[in-house]
């Protein structure tokens, strides 16, 4: 029986054939496919996926290391770390991630958890004024002031600042806080509890700005850390020194956060612990600071501030120094700040209240950063360069009847004759008996006939090669950042000085285009507009009206040299260069030291000393020895013998002083032409080595605006001494002398 | 109207034990040996009940395909409207019932979620096979091929309806190939793939570019995410975050595997899906290249009888009942496992005896007890026509 049609095995045809011939061969290249992909992913890329697997798994909670401690000289503890219970959020980890490119839209979106948070420490959610300031960028730095919380505004500070570190809301939270927060991970994503370490000042306000501040490494200081430098070998979440010794000791002083590893799954609950990596605690910083020294001195320099407030007082600063090696005992500034202030999370507010540029800037460190003009205390300098030069000698008599005129001028035009501070007139004087009683018309004369032909010395003549060997016009290289260089006039330096100022008169130049806020460009910057033109009226090579107050002539004339001579004019010297000047002359061998104040890198657990700092000097100054006896012999007679300038304050010191008062004159082009510019005070003074058994000390203060030198800046370096060489002040010695 | 064929008269007993014997062992190992392979790696990676139920659902399964193997499949045919019927109203019924994960995918049954568009499949197999027989002889007809491509599209359209685009693209590729090896011409092959090219334009460019969305958006999402890979995965952007994962899983397993505790990524969350969508990740994970390699051979077993199976079949009807299982097969494993290992744009079809999943393992199983019998009935009808000649 014939089968029907469709119960026949159909022959295979060729047609069929071919079709499970192309159906199977696609099936064949299909796992050959999936064979060679197994292949690079599990054999050829394997270890790579590997990580990643791990690096989904675990979360590291950092533990924060120590910070070493800053020492006085006696190892007392001056700046300190105490671990405290604090809550930070870390911003990418919260519901909306922040990130620098998005938190200024997306901060808002996390109102949610910032609020939550605010209810459970207490902290106001009460939108207020918040001020941070973004950097780079086309526009340069921008500051918006917007109406935020306090979280949300620590934290947009913080990421502002590229800061990577987590943002520490509060510090000192209490332990149920801290246990709330740590069972409720899931409901507040991105807050942390954990210990950290808060910066502590057992003394206050002592030495804050020498100290110095920290802060959350900025991006551009982690950039900069790749290739070395201060931040070297720092983390993205470290927590670095911003200023002063923090800052220059940052890399002994970090210690290096260890790690927790936890293990954990999608949804980010604990699964168990990974390895862990202990933390390791930052070096103690030993430094030559005596405790009581930089007690006295900043209490005596905030008294005469005080009293001479009438006169315009607002400011100062002092140094005291080991003349021999550089090593500084003390440095002050005032105003000054509580640097506790600084330690913990801040509100805009109270940063604006006591630390805007209307409170006298006290972040600033006027021993080093404040260069200004000197007054009599450059005289030593003038008194050197004029010895050794051969162009006075000590002992030839110089008649000053009061007034010094410029040779070849008419006497009765104005500007032509100098006088003394008061009008006196001394008679028949030495280079002794004239810087005993500062004789201002003795060393416009030394100024004068040590003025260079400005066309051959466009350097200066000896003068000013003697300013430079002492120091003048260069960094002294204390262990300090931002240490000012301060300025020594040369011809070839009111040449650059008159360019620049017809450059800014004219808007030309490099200050053709400015951006607003201080700073100059030659070229069209992003952000930049052209620059306003500040006419001036020159008549014969001098300005005499208008201009941009940069110079005033260009031409070098041997006034100039006469202003420098007597430390006046466009010299410019920080109390610290004064304090290495004077330790030349101190010190038996003309060392120019290097000041420093750190002293040894010491391990905290053990008290091993890691490494020591003894800094080489910079060079020496060659001064024949009978120059400088008659110097020196000067300056004793000036602290204490009768007629001397500061006699009333030193006179009765019981060991032998050798001091120089100073007063400067400085002001705008108005106050010199109504004879109604600033006194700014200073005193330099020095016992040395050969005239104690204890240490030697050099001791510089300065009181910006505060009158005299004997009135203001001597009682202050009075008291210091006292409490140096006999452990308490004295009573607070008032002077009088009217000399500058 | 069909008629017994000449059969050879037997005891009963040794036809049975003949018809026993008669099935493709290799295709049974294949079996055998994949369900295997998903109870161990469900178990490594700690989804000890899905393990044990896994088993089971693979257990009675073998017994179906056992079972289903002694008989004649060709019966099959005179019942193809009432089981294209079932398989609408299957699909349908769905919609009745509330939607899990936003998918109207199940009908639930007591201790068991019946998924329809799987049985589904199997039923438009059966079918599909049994009209194209009928035709079969009025193949140059445009209408042939348009009909059986919309006989294969209704019930397509059903399952895409219920959010299920990749079972959708199943029925399509039966469709396909029921048509393919039933013979059609290559230039109407040719017009239906241009067709299809097309369809796929519109849908992905064209209508989208009109405002109508035709796919959800997490569809559209899968097939960009894999044309177009962003340079990072985070959790914005879900399907990349899969696949991310999934890479990660299959590549740390290296050579031979992590191992069950060491295979993190399954147990601690990290993949999605771990127990059917995305198995094959947690099997790279667990046994590495070496466990991997096991598995794909037997799915090339698999494949490799199936058309064997296809080739010797004694009928029209057994060939492209075979075709429509080869078909479904080859396209659920080369899109999951090309899936996880990212050379495919994630879609949710299973992977067939791997995944966990009680109605995809039976209707596996089901296919299988077909082709077995598929098998049976063409050795013996070998067996039979020789005889049949000598005599």
């Amino acid at each position: 029986m014939i089968e029907p049609l469709d119960q026949r095995t159909p022959p295979m045809t060729p047609q069929l054939a071919l079709r499970v011939a192309i159906v199977g061969g696609i099936a064949l290249v299909l796992f050959a496919l999936i064979f060679f992909r197994l292949w690079f992913l599990q054999l050829l890329s394997g270890t790579d996926y590997v990580a990643a697997a791990q690096t989904n798994i675990t979360r590291s909670i950092a533990v924060a290391a120590e910070r070493g401690e800053i020492l006085a000289a006696d190892g007392t503890p001056l700046v300190t770390s105490t671990p405290v219970p604090a809550v930070e959020i870390a911003p990418p980890d919260l519901p909306t991630p922040l990130t620098y490119l998005n938190f200024q839209t997306a901060i808002a979106k996390d109102e949610g958890l910032f609020g939550r948070l605010a209810k459970v420490l207490e902290m106001s959610t009460k939108p207020e004024r918040c001020g941070y300031t973004v950097y780079g960028g086309l526009k340069g730095p921008v500051t918006y002031y917007p109406k935020l919380a306090k979280i949300p505004c620590l934290v947009t500070q913080s990421i502002a600042n590229q800061a990577y570190a987590n943002v520490t809301i509060k510090t000192g939270v209490v332990t149920d806080v801290q246990d709330y927060l740590a069972e409720r991970q899931v409901d507040f994503p991105g807050v942390v509890t954990q210990e950290v370490y808060e910066r502590t000042y057992p003394h206050d306000t002592l030495g804050a700005q020498t100290f110095g501040t920290l802060g959350p490494i900025t991006l551009a200081e982690f950039d900069s850390a790749k290739k070395g430098g201060v931040f070297k070998g720092a983390h993205e979440t470290d927590v670095v020194g911003q200023t002063g010794l923090e800052y220059e000791y940052d890399q002994d002083l970090l210690g290096t956060d260890g790690a927790v590893r936890v293990k954990v799954n999608a949804d980010n609950q604990f699964e168990g612990y990974a390895k862990e990596k202990p933390e390791l605690p930052g070096d103690n910083l030993k430094t030559s600071i005596d405790l009581q020294l930089q007690k006295v001195g900043e209490l005596a320099l905030a008294k005469s501030i005080r009293l001479n407030a009438g006169k315009g007082a607002d400011g100062g600063a002092f140094i005291a120094m080991d003349p021999d090696n550089g090593q500084i005992y003390a440095m002050g500034s005032n105003p000054t700040y509580n640097p506790t202030q600084l330690a913990r999370p801040i509100s805009t507010a109270a940063y604006d209240k006591d630390f805007r540029d209307n409170k006298g800037k006290p972040l600033v460190n006027r021993a080093i950063q404040t260069p200004l003009p000197d007054g009599s205390t450059f005289k030593v300098i003038t008194a050197t360069a004029a010895l050794e030069s051969g162009k006075w000698n000590a002992v030839e008599p110089f008649y000053d009847n009061g007034e010094f005129c410029y040779p070849g001028e008419d006497p009765t035009l104005p500007g032509s004759c100098l006088h003394n501070s008061g009008d006196a007139s001394y008679g028949s004087v030495d280079l002794e008996r004239a810087i005993q009683v500062s004789d201002d018309v003795y060393f416009y004369h030394l100024g004068y006939i040590l003025d260079a032909d400005p066309t051959t010395h466009p350097n200066g003549g000896p003068l000013q090669a003697w300013a430079r060997q002492f120091g003048i016009g260069q960094p002294t290289g204390v262990d300090l950042p931002a240490e000012s260089s301060g300025t020594l006039p040369t011809p070839k330096l009111f040449k650059a000085l008159w360019t620049e100022e017809r450059q800014c008169d004219t808007a030309t130049g490099d200050y053709a285009y400015t951006n607003g806020q201080g700073e100059v460009s030659a070229t069209k910057l992003p952000g930049y507009t052209l620059s306003p033109k500040h006419p001036a009226v020159i008549v014969k090579d001098q300005i005499v009206s208008g201009g941009c107050g940069i110079a005033s002539s260009p031409a070098w004339g041997a006034g100039d040299n006469v202003n420098t001579a007597v430390g006046q004019g466009d010299v410019q010297v920080t109390p610290l260069q004064l304090g290495v000047v004077y330790s030349a002359l101190a010190n038996s061998n003309g060392a120019v030291v290097t000041p420093h104040i750190g002293e040894e890198i010491i391990q905290p657990s053990n008290g091993e000393i890691l490494s020591k700092f003894d800094p080489a000097p910079k060079r020496y100054v060659h001064i024949q020895p009978a120059y400088r006896d008659d110097i020196l012999a000067g300056l004793h007679a000036a602290a204490q013998t009768p007629g001397g300038t500061s006699d009333d304050v030193m006179g009765d010191f019981p060991l032998p002083v050798y001091g120089k008062t100073g007063t400067a004159q400085e002001g705008t082009a108005e106050q010199i032409a109504t004879n109604t510019e600033s006194d700014y005070a200073w005193y330099a003074c020095f016992v040395p080595a050969s005239a104690t058994v204890k240490r030697p000390i050099v001791i510089v203060v300065s009181v910006e605006k505060g009158g005299f030198g004997d009135v203001a800046a001597a009682p202050v370096a009075r008291e210091m001494l006292s409490e140096w060489f006999s452990g308490k002040p004295g009573p607070y010695k008032l002077g009088s002398s009217k000399d500058t | 109207m069909s008629t017994s064929p000449i059969q050879r008269s037997e005891e009963p007993g040794v036809q049975m034990r003949t018809q026993l014997l008669r099935i493709d062992p290799l295709l049974l190992l294949a079996g055998i040996g994949l369900s295997l392979c998903s109870f161990v790696t469900l178990r490594g990676a700690g989804f000890h009940s899905y393990a044990d139920k896994q088993a089971l659902y693979s257990v009675f399964g073998l017994l179906l395909a056992l079972l289903i193997s002694r008989f004649d499949y060709t019966v099959l045919r005179e019942y193809r409207y009432v089981f294209y019927g079932l398989g609408i109203v299957l699909n349908l019924a769905v919609f009745a019932f509330p939607s899990i994960k936003g998918a109207h995918s199940w009908i639930p049954l007591p201790g068991f979620q019946f998924e329809s568009s799987e049985f589904g499949k199997l039923l438009l197999i059966v079918s599909a096979a049994a009209f194209a027989v009928e035709r079969s002889r009025r193949l140059s007809e445009q209408r042939t091929v348009a009909r059986l491509m919309l006989l294969a599209l209704l019930p397509a359209m059903l399952v895409m309806a219920q959010s299920n685009l990749g079972t959708a693209l199943v029925y399509v590729t039966v469709g396909c190939a029921i048509l393919f090896f039933l013979g059609t011409g290559w230039r109407q092959l040719g017009a239906l793939a241009l067709l299809f090219a097309g369809a796929a334009v519109i849908v992905l460019v064209g209508a989208p570019a009109l405002g109508v969305h035709l796919l959800h958006g997490y569809q559209q999402q899968r097939l960009t995410t894999f044309i177009n890979p962003p340079a990072t995965c985070n959790s914005n952007n879900p399907v990349c975050y899969q696949l991310h994962e999934s890479l990660i899983a299959i590549g740390s397993g290296q050579k031979t595997g992590l191992g069950a505790a060491g295979a993190t990524q399954a147990a601690y969350g990290f993949l999605p899906v771990p127990q059917s969508d995305f198995i094959f990740a947690v099997l790279g994970e667990t046994y590495g290249f070496a466990g991997a390699a096991v598995v794909i051979s037997l799915y090339a077993l698999l494949i490799w009888r199936s058309l064997v199976i296809l080739t010797m079949a004694k009928n029209l009807f057994g060939t492209l009942v075979a075709g429509g299982v080869l078909a479904t097969f080859m396209f659920q494993i080369f899109l999951n496992i090309g899936m996880t290992i990212g050379i495919m744009p994630v879609a949710g079809v299973t992977l067939p005896l791997l995944s966990y999943g009680g109605s995809s393992v039976i209707v596996t199983f089901l296919a299988i007890g077909l082709l077995e019998s598929i098998h049976v009935q063409a050795s013996m009808a070998s067996s039979g026509k020789a005889r049949v000649l000598i005599v």
